[in-house]
């Protein structure tokens, strides 16, 4: 087995403090004429070795809270509410500690690639840099590590590839060179969004069971955000369902597409297409997601849901909870202790 | 309801609304200090295939195997540099003394939506004129194109006395491409060319959309050729599936027999690589390793075979041809094809 998969996770934040502690997070993008209430009050728990599935409609949130873990977000983003990942508290971090914690403890990869890796250098010399920078090694051995981790994601002929400028690779290679990069200084974290959506489905497959293995190889912790039921149904562990910057509902993946318990995460299973559904009419949602340029004051949901009462605009409705480990914010949701 | 098919159908029901025969499309790429052609990328390279009055073809296959360029050859939006197309028994482009349709009658009965349903759209027309223009291009009075496009809109489920004067700005991603169908009927065609129109669209307003479709269809008569990548979704909405790998067709046929009995290795890869979502019947191994290779260079014989686990010295050598299963299932695949030389050759019935 390779260096790289023998040397021990680092023990201080063992199993006692979750690696990923996020709480009653919002973010708000305030320009001149308008403000944009993008997220508004996300919980995260996430515990070391374990995926995290965000899945959601488009706009609702999911890259915003993605990068908000990393303290990505654009200077006029107004973030609220508390990110620990790791035992260390983002929101606090200065840009040098930033750099730091960028890259050894939390790392990202993305739909395109292109946005993660540097056109002028090889990638070897991208994951040799990484490498350096964070661990102060020689560049031999950064380069060293560079032809192990190529061949850990799997490219083929790892040894030539590390002389590959990025627009040489194909789609899928260069998906997987990102991995490489991300995986550089072995994070405890690895944030992913949609990293698999642009590729063909035969390669999705492929990156999708790499990612898994390498999750479990390492004991990474994983949040991959997707819009895609059947993505999330191979790789995630939990899910959260995001509707207009709420998590509305959140519980084990097996679970949550058995029998969702939210409006929403119900109808979107049913107007997802899948195998057998030859013939007969789509199950669909009406309407469209609310615009948040004003924060909702009530269920975000009521206006496409065919079970909205009177009592759900009364307020926000909380998390409830009727079983352990599974939540949805819906008042039909009955709360048991 | 005045929108109904104005065309006659001259061939009668058995007679196929498009025949393809052979068509194939090559880009040069050029490059150096004169600018002379330095390679070609084979996009659609020989390609033969029916469509049938008032079915959905879909088709399938991976980024670049040619399904938009087919689409574009189709509409003829560009001329194929080989092949023939016969649109319900007049041969497209020439002469009406010659038997034939005209270039502009033919692009009047066959019509496109495309995935990007911003792009398509004028931003500053209000969607009424949008849909009315193409009427009025083709000699209908202003205030009848303008009743039409009323009558469209609420057929594809938007309320004119709501949206007939917004501008695509003011609508949701679902409401825009409800637009471009409105527009692609604006001129009554009889065929509809749907290069992946719901790809973009949440799948809560993807489900309304293909409902939509469906109704349309039944509605107008229409018939369909539905491009997509999402196969789950092109089992739901065709009669027919043809699957397309690096410019060619691998396979087609009655889309119980592609999804149920998939013959060609690349056809049984592909849907095999769908995800499940069903967390219990995960799998460890993908189906195919590797990425499909480039269309500039493409291997010789069989264009799977550098990703064929069946692949013998025959697939390098000869390219397989159509073999017919039956039923109308064809496969191009030297185990297909009885005496092809493949230690399996004939194997694969349907
Ligand atoms: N930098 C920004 N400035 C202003 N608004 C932003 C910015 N980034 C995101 N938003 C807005 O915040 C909301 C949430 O965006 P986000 O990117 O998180 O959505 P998403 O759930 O990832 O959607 P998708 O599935 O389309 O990627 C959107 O309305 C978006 O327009
Ligand atoms: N105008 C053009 N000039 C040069 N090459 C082109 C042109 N149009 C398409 N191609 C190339 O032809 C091949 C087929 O492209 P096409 O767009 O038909 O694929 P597709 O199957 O629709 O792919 P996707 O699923 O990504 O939409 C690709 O390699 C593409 O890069
Ligand atoms: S709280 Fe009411 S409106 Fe919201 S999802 Fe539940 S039933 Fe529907
Ligand atoms: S012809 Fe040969 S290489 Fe091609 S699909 Fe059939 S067995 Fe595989
Ligand atoms: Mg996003
Ligand atoms: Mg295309």
């Amino acid at each position: 087995m390779s260096e790289i998969l023998e040397r021990p996770m680092s023990t201080t934040t063992a199993a006692a403090t979750p690696l990923v502690k996020v709480r009653d997070l919002s973010v708000r993008f305030v320009s001149r004429d308008a403000t944009m209430h993008a997220v508004n009050g996300v919980d995260i728990d996430l515990a070391a070795g374990e995926v995290l599935c965000i899945l959601g409609e488009s706009g609702s949130g999911k890259s915003v809270t993605l990068r908000a873990l990393m303290k990505l977000l654009p200077k006029y983003a107004r973030v609220t509410g508390g990110i620990e990942v790791a035992g260390r508290d983002v929101q606090a971090m200065n840009e040098g500690q930033l750099q730091d914690f960028r890259g050894s403890d939390v790392a990202m990869i993305f739909q395109e690639p292109m946005t993660a890796l540097d056109p002028v250098f090889t990638i070897g010399q991208q994951i040799a840099e990484t490498v350096v920078r964070h661990e102060g090694s020689s560049r031999a051995a950064g380069m060293a590590r560079a032809l192990e981790l190529l061949e850990l994601v799997q490219i083929p002929s790892a040894k030539r590839r590390l002389e590959a400028y990025p627009h040489e690779l194909s789609g899928g290679l260069r998906q997987r060179a990102m991995i490489a990069v991300a995986l550089a200084c072995k994070p405890k974290l690895l944030l992913a969004d949609e990293p698999t959506t642009a590729l063909d489905a035969t390669v999705q497959i492929q990156v999708l069971l790499l990612l898994r293995k390498l999750q479990e190889q390492l004991g990474m912790g994983v949040i991959f955000v997707t819009h895609d039921l059947g993505v999330a149904g191979e790789i995630a562990d939990r899910v959260a369902v995001m509707y207009a910057g709420r998590v509305v509902e959140e519980g084990p993946v097996a679970a949550m597409m058995k029998a969702p318990l939210h409006p929403y995460p119900r109808g979107l299973l049913g107007a997802t297409v899948h195998g057998g559904m030859r013939g007969q009419r789509l199950t669909t949602i009406p309407g469209a997601p609310p615009s948040l340029e004003t924060l909702p004051t009530a269920c975000s949901f009521a206006p496409r849901c065919e079970l909205a009462e009177p009592a759900c605009l009364a307020g926000v409705p909380p998390p409830n909870s009727p079983m352990p480990g599974r939540s949805a914010r819906c008042i039909l949701v009955p709360n048991l202790p | 309801m005045t929108c109904t098919s104005s065309f006659v159908d001259r061939g009668g029901p058995a007679q196929p609304l498009l025949l393809l025969t052979g068509l194939k499309k090559h880009f040069p790429i050029r490059g150096g200090l004169f600018g002379s052609t330095v390679a070609t990328v084979r996009a659609v390279d020989g390609v033969s295939f029916n469509v049938r009055k008032g079915e959905t073809l879909g088709i399938v296959g991976e980024s670049g195997c040619g399904k938009s360029t087919t689409a574009r050859l189709l509409m003829r939006l560009m001329d194929p540099d080989a092949g023939s197309m016969v649109f319900d028994g007049e041969a497209v482009g020439q002469h009406v003394a010659t038997g034939g349709i005209t270039l502009k009658e033919y692009r009047r009965q066959v019509q496109m939506v495309f995935q990007d349903s911003y792009a398509s759209l004028n931003p500053r027309l209000p969607i009424e004129e949008s849909i009315a223009f193409a009427p009025k291009v083709h000699g209908v009075s202003p205030s009848e194109a303008r009743a039409r496009a009323h009558e469209i809109l609420a057929a594809v489920g938007l309320a004119p006395a709501t949206f007939a004067r917004r501008y695509p700005h003011e609508l949701s991603g679902g409401q825009r491409q409800r637009v471009n169908i409105a527009r692609a009927l604006a001129l009554q065609p009889r065929l509809i060319l749907l290069d992946e129109p719901v790809s973009a669209l949440d799948k809560s307003v993807e489900a309304q959309v293909l409902n939509l479709l469906v109704d349309l269809k039944e509605k107008f008569g229409l018939t369909y050729v539905f491009i997509s990548h999402d196969l789950n979704v092109v089992q739901y909405i065709s009669d027919r599936v043809l699957v397309m790998y690096l410019g060619q067709v691998v396979e087609q046929g009655p889309v119980e027999a592609i999804y149920d009995r998939p013959a060609h290795p690349y056809t049984r890869a592909l849907l095999a690589s769908r995800p499940s979502m069903d967390p219990a019947t995960r799998r460890t191994e993908p189906p195919l390793t590797g990425d499909p290779p480039n269309p500039i260079n493409p291997p010789s014989g069989c264009r799977f075979r550098t990703r064929c686990p069946f692949a013998e010295d025959v697939c390098a050598a000869r390219e397989p041809v159509q073999t017919d299963m039956g039923g109308g299932h064809e496969a191009a695949c030297h185990m297909a094809e009885p005496g092809s030389g493949h230690s399996q050759a004939g194997r694969l019935a349907a």
